[in-house]
């Protein structure tokens, strides 16, 4: 199958069933217990940071991790894999001296889950595998001052974190991916950067893939950490007709609930949700197990709010398996027809019917 | 929320307000902050920033006022319209909202390709936008052009640029009608034709315009000229319009406009007889200024029965016939007191039900309880003498105090009113009240919840040691703050951590405070809004913690070396008629009147307006006419009966500056010193080229010219407290509040004629500087009276010096508190500046190391510094201790 071929298949897929993302792989590989050395690999062996921590340089410098991880979450029933780039872009990896790597580390991602979709797809082929090249929300923020004395500072501007992703977004879709992931956004201004970054590539003759994007509920108050509700950010980033839109991270199921149920109500394309495995504990730990987190997400399905589902902090292949199987057979969330209204939003949704 | 008709805001626009122009040009974006925070508060759906003005750098102008509002969850709540005729401003713009905007404008004026550029740009940053109609021809001022522009637009969009046509906004230009040019006559025919057109033949496109055209030719008749917009948008409207650019809060509602006026005005906006703008023009100057004729009183009410009358009067302040209806009531009942917890309590149920639907508001429901209190004072001998009667049960008991060392209670004692109309049972302890006393009463009334409030800053400390009091005391019931210094931040901050067993709630304002009590008073409910409360502040203390950890500061050396540099060596300060002080008073308080800023007076009965606009406003402008026409009344019998007396002392001295201190000399030898200002300077990073500013430096430093200071303590209050007790005693508290907001006001007043005089007469450097006060208000004249305890010199204690030095107590009979809070409440004092270059500005926060240098000059242990300055440090005084 060429990429057209897939992108058709995933758009097919997804009007059949609910699809399943992959999990954590923060849990997964720090179980590996690797340590520096690993990291730096024969490649950054004098490099001078320390690149400890650095999940997503193992793409080049111990890639047959990263395929493990693919074909763990492959085989526990995932149909999307993330590519192992959450971040993967040069604003934070130059917190480890590797700015200058992102487009290896983007190529060599998005080849790794190139090769372990393709491998399962040819060994199950009434289920192709797909690849979701992963954009993280950077650890900068475009909303949001870092001093509360100077409500008007940023400490990044537009153009550079636009031009971050673009150069992030260039290499997964040269190393092969099918779809672009703007995921755990918590200011949907960054999301807007990554956005445009992508609509542009369009004009540098790239084909388009489908976009998905993934918003950041960050507590109770129902509000991204940027402030807007869940319908403003709906409304904020509708201008790129995502393929899906969607919710992950920082909440476990049971509180990102409502925050689904309602852009379950709103958003006229397919929604995606990947929780959390819980609330962490004092230790900063995941405690729900995959049969609780399988339970509430079935419910979900049952209850018609998703389209695609899968896990974020503290959920591994487990917790993938019990959740594919428990919503094997369960018919995907249908789109809504919604009137056309003219749809703004500051930190709330604004409607013009 | 579904609006028929969307109001965007357009104060927000320097190409439309002088005054939002004028504080973008001075780098004052607070003030700016604030426009646009009144506007979203006055009901605009959507805001328009425009930053076109040909001396400003519009991109960055844009830019940094939209990273502020990013920052203001009161404004960034609504959509932002960027408009400019330049597209990187635009652009600059779009790179700085995170939510869905409107662009406003693109338009054919270029051509086709740059027509698309522009638009795909606008879509790939996810807005929506107004397209003008215009094309390579011009601006179309025909129906039919107009219409065969945004025609062409709509199709270029939809089918070529991918636009979806619910985000098209079509503005199809509104003109100028009635200027005399018979070719202008039909203008607005012909924007409310072609929207009639557009919105049949291109499916969900909107139509905008700016409003305010249409009026140009009646510049300076503000009353016609509303009255043409609001029978503009009446039709057009009614043919389409969705939206408009317009100052919602001054437009007269259409069916209430002068009948003759009305007709004048829609002869020329209908263009339906040639002689109508000859007609509007001869029509027009009786309507200039003035408003419309009283109404008589409708007294159809009457004819109701008992209960709809009492319900009337309650709802519409009315105690003319309460007595007599009560009366009425009272017979027919069984009990007195059902009549109470019949009639009247259903009547005041409606009063609460419309205030917290928006549609009464704070001085009518003032107005509300006092004709409740009549009602309630004609049953009470009937209750007591009736065995049976025994104490009502209220909703719950709240006990009420302003801080020790502070005197305002203004807000407090609206907030009393309110929650008694509530049926909530107030105990209000007045003011200065220390902790212990505030607990002791607390306790001994068995109070539901504590409400503390305060004007002052050093009220914020003393607020933490109430709650710290409670908790050592063991209370756990709700405590609530409000008052002018306190804040969200602050509450969530300091106070809450200090009292752990019971919640503490923040309350905004009058209106916030029946919802919070209600919630804490209510079994089910209380747990819900506590939480949700905790969560709230704990996550804005995380919020504050990460915000303390980044800095962008300066040090107070390097804030020091940039200085705000005036050449002195080109300045001749001017000499005072008087050196020393002299004395005003008892002040003419007739002459006061006219120097009155009603603004403000409104302000703190919570009615969101500018004077005079406030009065025509669609929402709110009933409310103001009545509470400005009792004022008015009021304010007749404090001038006529002299119910206040106006004190003040002014004095001046040689004065020079030496580094961030002001030095008095004795005389003009100034060999000797007589006392020392201190001040305190900027300590956040500044961009090239702009000052680190401390009052300080509007002086001429030793050595460089003879200078001079002044200051000044004025008070309107004498007298003051007296009046509100025997309002009090005898249940107004609407006319006691309403005489206490008329004291500040004219104490307001009174310093505002003071320094006019100062500037014109007694220090006389700007001789014959007319009355204007407009200008005045606008601060528009050379000088600044900054006050301390204010933004630019927020250390109160510099009070105890001026004061010394005016001999304010013997002058002026005005006194400090241990805060320095003075008292009478209505008074205001401050130092005078005379240099043209001085203006006013904000320290904000402060190091540790101006922190320790001021100690030091003052004479202070750190800990004392640190304990006035509180609220400016940017450290924590613990820590940084450790």
């Amino acid at each position: 199958m060429n990429r057209d071929d897939r992108i058709a298949a995933l758009k097919a897929a997804a009007r059949e069933r609910i699809l399943i993302l992959d999990g954590s792989w923060g849990v997964y590989l720090q179980r590996r217990g690797l340590e520096e050395a690993d990291f730096r690999g024969e490649r950054f062996a004098a490099h001078a940071h320390p690149l400890k921590g650095d999940f997503d340089v193992l793409c080049l410098t111990r890639p047959e991790v990263v395929t493990e991880v693919h074909d763990a979450y492959f085989e526990a029933g995932a149909d999307i894999a993330q590519t192992n780039t959450f971040n993967a872009n040069a604003i934070s990896q130059a917190d480890y001296g590797l700015e200058g790597e992102v487009r290896a580390i983007n190529l060599a991602a998005a080849q790794l889950g190139r090769a372990a979709a393709d491998r399962w797809t040819q060994k199950t082929p009434q289920k192709p595998r797909f690849v979701a090249g992963s954009l993280g929300p950077t650890n900068r923020t475009l909303s949001i001052s870092p001093d509360v004395n100077d409500p008007g500072a940023r400490t990044v501007t537009f153009d550079e974190v636009y031009s971050i992703y673009a150069e992030q977004a260039r290499a997964l879709h040269e190393g092969g991916v099918d779809i672009f992931l703007i995921e755990t956004v918590f200011d949907t201004l960054n999301a807007k950067a990554a956005i445009k970054a992508i609509l542009d590539l369009e004009a540098e003759g790239l084909a388009p893939l489908p976009i998905w994007i993934s918003g950041t509920i960050t507590d109770r108050s129902g509000r991204t950490l940027s402030g807007q509700t869940v319908e403003a950010f709906w409304n904020s980033v509708r201008h790129a007709r995502p393929f899906a839109v969607g919710l992950n991270c920082a909440l476990g199921a049971e509180l990102m609930r409502p925050h689904i149920a309602e852009l379950a109500r709103i958003a006229d394309t397919l929604v995606a949700a990947y929780p959390n495995a819980g609330l962490p504990n004092a230790f900063g730990e995941y405690d729900e197990g995959p049969e609780e987190t399988a339970c509430h997400l079935e419910e979900w399905a049952r209850s018609g709010l998703v389209n695609i589902l899968g896990g974020c902090c503290g959920t591994t292949p487990d917790h993938i398996r019990h959740v594919a199987e428990s919503v094997e057979g369960v018919a995907p969330r249908e789109l809504p027809e919604r009137p056309k209204a003219l749809r703004l939003s500051g930190l709330e949704a604004f409607e013009l019917a | 929320m579904r609006p028929l008709f969307v109001n965007i805001g357009e104060r927000t626009n320097v190409t439309g307000s002088a005054r939002f122009r004028k504080l973008i040009e001075a780098g004052d974006y607070p003030a700016a902050l604030e426009v646009a925070r009144q506007q979203v508060a006055a009901g605009a759906q959507v805001i328009d920033v425009n930053m076109d003005e040909g001396l400003l750098d519009s991109a960055r102008a844009m830019t940094t006022f939209l990273n502020l509002i990013a920052a203001e969850p009161d404004i960034a709540r609504v959509p932002i319209m960027v408009d400019s005729s330049k597209w990187e401003v635009i652009e600059a713009g779009l790179k700085c909202v995170q939510g869905k905007a409107i662009v406003n404008s693109i338009s054919l004026k270029e051509g086709e390709a740059k027509f698309l550029a522009d638009a795909r740009r606008c879509l790939s940053y996810g807005a929506a936008v107004v397209v003008m109609a215009f094309d390579e021809q011009g601006q179309a001022d025909t129906r039919a052009r107009k219409v065969a522009i945004c025609e062409r637009a709509y199709r270029l969009l939809t089918e070529t640029a991918g636009f979806a046509p619910e985000d098209v906004i079509f503005d199809p230009n509104i003109f100028a009608v009635a200027t005399g040019l018979e070719e202008h006559n039909n203008y607005a025919v012909d924007f409310i034709e072609a929207t009639r057109a557009i919105k049949q033949q291109l499916p969900y496109a909107r139509v905008s315009g700016g409003v305010s055209n249409i009026s140009f030719g009646f510049r300076g008749n503000e009353p016609v000229r509303r009255a043409m917009h609001s029978v503009f948008l009446y039709h057009a409207i009614a043919a389409g319009m969705d939206m408009g650019i317009v100052n919602a809060g001054e437009l007269p509602l259409y069916d209430e406009i002068e009948p003759e006026l009305r007709e004048a005005v829609e002869d020329v906006i209908l263009n339906r007889r040639p002689d109508a703008t000859e007609r509007l023009v001869e029509l027009a100057p009786r309507y200039k200024g003035g408003k419309s004729v009283e109404k008589t009183p409708d007294v159809a009410w009457r004819a109701a029965p008992v209960g709809a009358r009492l319900e009337h009067a309650l709802v519409h302040g009315i105690g003319d016939h309460i007595e007599a209806d009560v009366e009425e009531a009272r017979l027919a009942a069984s009990r007195p007191l059902d009549v109470i917890e019949g009639p009247l309590m259903a009547g005041m149920n409606v009063v609460g039900d419309l205030f917290g639907a928006g549609k009464m508001f704070l001085p009518q429901v003032v107005k509300s309880a006092r004709v409740m209190k009549q009602a309630v004072g004609y049953l009470l001998p009937f209750m007591e003498a009736e065995s049976a009667g025994k104490p009502r049960s209220s909703a719950g008991r709240i006990l009420m105090a302003t801080v020790k060392g502070d005197v305002h209670d203004i807000g407090k004692n609206i907030v009393g009113v309110v929650l008694q109309c509530n049926d909530y049972e107030v105990v209000d302890l007045g003011v200065m009240v220390p902790a212990d006393r505030i607990l002791d009463e607390a306790q001994r009334v068995k109070a539901d919840m504590v409400g503390l409030s305060g004007l002052i800053t050093p009220s914020l400390d003393e607020m933490v040691f109430v709650a710290r009091e409670m908790e050592r005391r063991g209370f756990d019931v709700p405590l609530l703050i409000g008052g002018a210094t306190t804040s969200r931040t602050h509450t969530a901050v300091k106070i809450e951590p200090a009292y752990q067993r019971g919640s503490t709630t923040y309350v905004t304002d009058a209106s916030r405070a029946v919802g919070v009590v209600g919630a804490l008073m209510s079994t089910s409910e209380r747990p819900k809004a506590e939480a949700a409360t905790r969560a709230e502040y704990a996550r804005i203390r995380e919020q504050f913690g990460r915000g303390q950890q980044a800095k962008n500061r300066t040090g107070l050396a390097e804030a020091r070396a940039r200085k705000y540099a005036i050449d002195w060596s080109d300045y001749r300060p001017s000499a005072p008629s008087f050196l020393g002080t002299r004395a005003f008073g008892p002040y003419d308080l007739a002459e006061l009147v006219r120097y009155i800023d009603w603004t403000p007076f409104f302000a703190t009965w919570e009615l969101v307006g500018r004077y005079p606009a406030i009065l025509e406003d669609d929402v709110v402008g009933e409310a103001a006419r009545g509470l400005f026409a009792d004022a008015q009344a009021m304010l007749k019998k404090i001038v006529g009966e002299r119910w206040f007396e106006a004190r003040g002392v002014v004095g001046f001295w040689p004065a020079n500056a030496s580094g961030d201190d002001i030095v008095l000399w004795t005389d003009e030898t100034r060999a000797s010193e007589r006392a020392r200002l201190f001040t305190l300077r900027q300590q956040m990073a500044k961009s090239e080229g702009k000052a680190n500013l401390a009052l300080a430096d509007f002086v001429a430093p030793i050595g460089e010219g003879a200078d001079y200071l002044g200051g000044f303590a004025v008070t309107a209050g004498h007298g003051e407290a007296e009046i509100v007790r025997r309002f009090k005693a005898a249940g107004d508290d609407y006319s006691a509040i309403l005489a206490t907001s008329l004291a500040d006001r004219l104490a307001e007043a009174f310093a505002e004629a003071l320094h006019h005089r100062v500037r014109a007469e007694l220090w006389g450097y700007a001789p014959g500087e007319p009355f204007d006060i407009e200008a005045m208000l606008a601060e528009r004249y050379r000088g600044i009276r900054p006050a301390p305890g204010y933004p630019a010199q927020p250390d109160h204690t510099e009070k105890r010096t001026l004061f010394r030095l005016l001999e304010a107590e013997a002058a002026a009979r005005i006194e400090l508190t241990e805060s320095c809070a003075m008292t009478p409440p209505a008074s205001v004092s401050g130092l005078y500046f005379a240099h043209p270059e001085a203006h006013y500005f904000g320290v904000g926060k402060i190091e540790r190391d101006q922190a320790q240098d001021y100690a030091r000059r003052k004479g202070w242990p750190l800990a004392e510094a640190e304990r006035w300055l509180a609220p400016i440090l940017n450290y924590d005084p613990e820590r940084a201790a450790a």
